[in-house]
């Protein structure tokens, strides 16, 4: 059977599902009393006409990027990673144990070893599931979710009972050092004349985002790895006849996927917080599963979605400061690209898949 | 420990583990008939705040139930088209029917009542009461017995009886009628149901409404009988819960009560209790809270007998031409 062309189905499904999102969340907006032109206006004055803004929207996509590419390398294998949260979790411990019990001489060699620490958490705590789904078999979303429960308790126990300070109140651990924190894009764009990002956490950690999707791109593009892992993900039996491991192509694909996840908590806890709190992932892991979805699992399509939702989410929180519509209605956008990118992708497809069939026979 | 707090904490089970058992069943429903669903804690969420806003609106509790189940039953619809009609990924939509909910419910409390995405609390006739059993003030004198008819076996909302009644019904249900059969044989061979000429499509729109149906049950239960009034959040991971006693029981509804009664006894330990005291070690509460989890995993991985889904879990059913 015809196709229609490559272009269509990379670019033209994501546009139009994200169309009809939009369309629903105007109609929740209207719903609820409020002008959605004038809400979108909103969004758009906060989150991209002021440098401050952008440092809002760029710190926000650089945790959507990385948890949008650990979902996305997961779906290459064909694997449903939904416990980027919990490694993610389990990443800013990696963060704040290598920032707090290791003497760094200055910020990037810091970064450096706290990512290497925060990747080996997050991939740590993605290897069980891996392994249980490789080896023995059971289903790797239900293992993944199990772990993001377990993970808030771990968590929950280590700050509350291990690291927090002494006296301390809130469960956190103490402030990182001063070599451990990271600098802002206010550090590093601000002139003497004009501050720029000025009080926005967007850090350098957007450029080690920036440098992942790179890296992911030629690990699933250029690598044998990376193709053993397409290979996998296309057709297990084929892979398995061409002599490629199931079970090391099931454990190293999770590996690398929860390694990328746990380094999204570089961002929030040693870019933006400097201490770990308890609630460093902010949802991020499960935003991961939109922005895959809607980048199509390709690290540039990641990359557009996660600015995308850098914006709805920084938007959502002027909305939210000004108007009477809560920053819930991002969760609702959320959903509904959730919903029409990923599982209600056939709805959209397939009478555009006819249409395209229609003109061809036509010509 | 004496014996009034034993009591005590089997009473709160048996109230924390009629919401996990409903929603347990919704699942149980939706996956022997091969439709993977966690979506589970998004449609009670969902139930939960409609349920509780129009008994607060309307002051009778049995529209807020009414008006529970709906919701849950339109967020069903939609994991049906996602899942059967559109032959999309089941995971994918569940996860986007529990972000719908999430984001759904906050947005219209705040619309509808303003008091920062919760609903008034519910006063008299706005929630389900206790119904006091007839012979607990005979049997109040027998030492024993009294103390349990009264506590444990009386004095339950109307919804906890019917969640119990559920067990032997959907065991029946299953086993023992044309549909049960029918409803099994789809989840592990549809292709075959198909053959015999039933609709798939048909029987799984069924099974997906009735697992609506029980997850409005559950989450009218949290709101309006557990709880007085919605609050954001409420479900608190207990759809996840579900699902994990869900696979705890393979699948199996006797089990299942078995397996809701443990997560809801954790429940009711960890809320009692903050860390237990062993005397040779502490127990974290933390890791009361994430047993279910950890038992599920360790049941998953099939180190303690073997949990095996219905084969055709999860896939959609495209029919031969």
């Amino acid at each position: 059977m015809d196709k229609m062309p490559g272009w269509a189905d990379a670019v033209l499904v994501p546009l139009i599902s994200l169309l009809l999102a939009a369309i629903l969340s105007a109609l929740v907006i209207i719903g609820i009393g409020e002008d959605p032109v004038a809400a979108f206006k909103l969004m758009v004055d906060g989150a991209l006409m002021r440098s401050s803004g952008w440092g809002y929207t760029l710190y926000y996509a650089t945790n959507f990027i990385f948890t949008g590419l650990a979902v996305a390398v997961a779906f290459h294998a064909r694997l449903f990673n939904i416990g980027g949260e919990g490694q993610a979790m389990i990443g800013g411990l990696g963060v704040a144990l290598a920032c707090l019990y290791i003497p760094w001489p200055n910020w990037y060699v810091a970064l450096l070893g706290a990512t290497v620490s925060a990747a080996l958490f997050g991939a740590m705590w993605a290897l069980i599931p891996a392994y249980l789904q490789a080896k023995r078999g059971s289903h790797i979303v239900i293992t993944t979710i199990m772990f993001n429960f377990i993970a808030a308790a771990v968590l929950n126990y280590i700050l509350v009972n291990i690291l927090r300070p002494q006296g301390a109140m809130d469960p956190a651990t103490a402030r990182f050092p001063e070599a451990a924190q990271l600098p802002t894009f206010q550090d590093m764009f601000s002139t003497a004349e004009t501050a720029m990002f000025r009080g926005a956490p967007a850090n350098v950690t957007f450029f080690l985002a920036i440098f992942m999707c790179l890296a992911v791109w030629v690990l699933i593009w250029r690598t044998k790895l990376g193709y053993e892992i397409r290979a996998f993900g296309q057709s297990e039996s084929a892979a398995k006849y061409a002599g490629i491991s199931p079970v090391k192509i099931t454990v190293v694909a999770m590996l690398i996927s929860g390694g990328l996840a746990g380094m999204m908590a570089l961002n929030t806890t040693m870019g933006e917080a400097e201490r770990l709190v308890m609630n460093a992932t902010e949802g991020a892991g499960f935003i991961g599963i939109a922005v895959a979805l809607m980048g199509r699992s390709h690290p540039l399509g990641v990359l557009l979605a996660a600015l995308l939702f850098g914006f709805l989410y920084q938007g959502g929180a002027e909305l939210a400061l000004w108007t009477n519509i809560p920053r819930e209605l991002i969760v609702v956008i959320q959903a509904l690209v959730i919903l029409f990118t990923g599982a209600l992708d056939n709805m959209v497809r397939m009478p555009l898949e006819k249409l395209f069939l229609a003109s061809r026979r036509k010509a | 420990m004496d014996f009034a707090t034993l009591l005590q904490v089997l009473d709160s089970t048996v109230r924390l583990a009629t919401p996990l058992l409903l929603a347990c069943l919704a699942g149980l429903f939706s996956e022997r008939a091969g439709i993977f669903d966690i979506g589970l804690e998004g449609k009670m969420l969902a139930a939960a705040f409609f349920s509780a806003a129009i008994a607060a609106i309307t002051g009778d509790v049995w529209m807020g139930l009414g008006a529970g189940i709906l919701a849950s039953l339109a967020l069903s619809v939609l994991h049906g088209l996602a899942s059967i009609t559109f032959r999309g990924n089941q995971l994918i939509s569940g996860v986007a029917i529990n972000f719908l909910a999430a984001g759904l419910t906050v947005l219209i409390a705040q619309d509808w009542f303003s008091q920062g995405g919760r609903t008034p609390s519910l006063i008299g006739a706005g929630r389900f009461e206790p119904i006091i059993l007839p012979g607990t003030a005979e049997l109040a004198g027998v030492p024993i017995i009294g103390p349990i008819y009264a506590e444990l076996i009386s004095g339950h909302s109307i919804l906890v009886y019917v969640a119990f009644a559920m067990v032997p019904l959907t065991w029946w249900l299953l086993y023992r009628t044309r549909f049960g059969l029918r409803l099994r044989a789809v989840g592990e061979a549809p292709e075959a149901v198909d053959t015999a000429g039933v609709s798939v499509v048909g029987l799984r729109y069924v099974v997906v409404g009735i697992c609506g149906i029980l997850c409005g049950i559950a989450g009218a239960y949290l709101a309006t009988a557990l709880q007085a009034g919605f609050v954001k959040d409420m479900t608190a991971g207990r759809g996840f819960i579900a699902l994990a006693a869900l696979i705890f029981a393979k699948w199996r509804p006797w089990y299942a009560l078995y397996a809701c009664l443990l997560f809801g006894l954790l429940q009711a330990v960890a809320l009692r209790y903050q860390n237990i005291d062993l005397g040779a070690f502490v127990v974290p509460v933390q890791f009361m809270d994430a047993l279910p989890y950890i038992l599920t995993v360790v049941i998953l991985a099939g180190f303690v007998g073997k949990a095996i889904p219905p084969r055709a879990g999860g896939e959609p059913y495209v029919k031969e031409r």
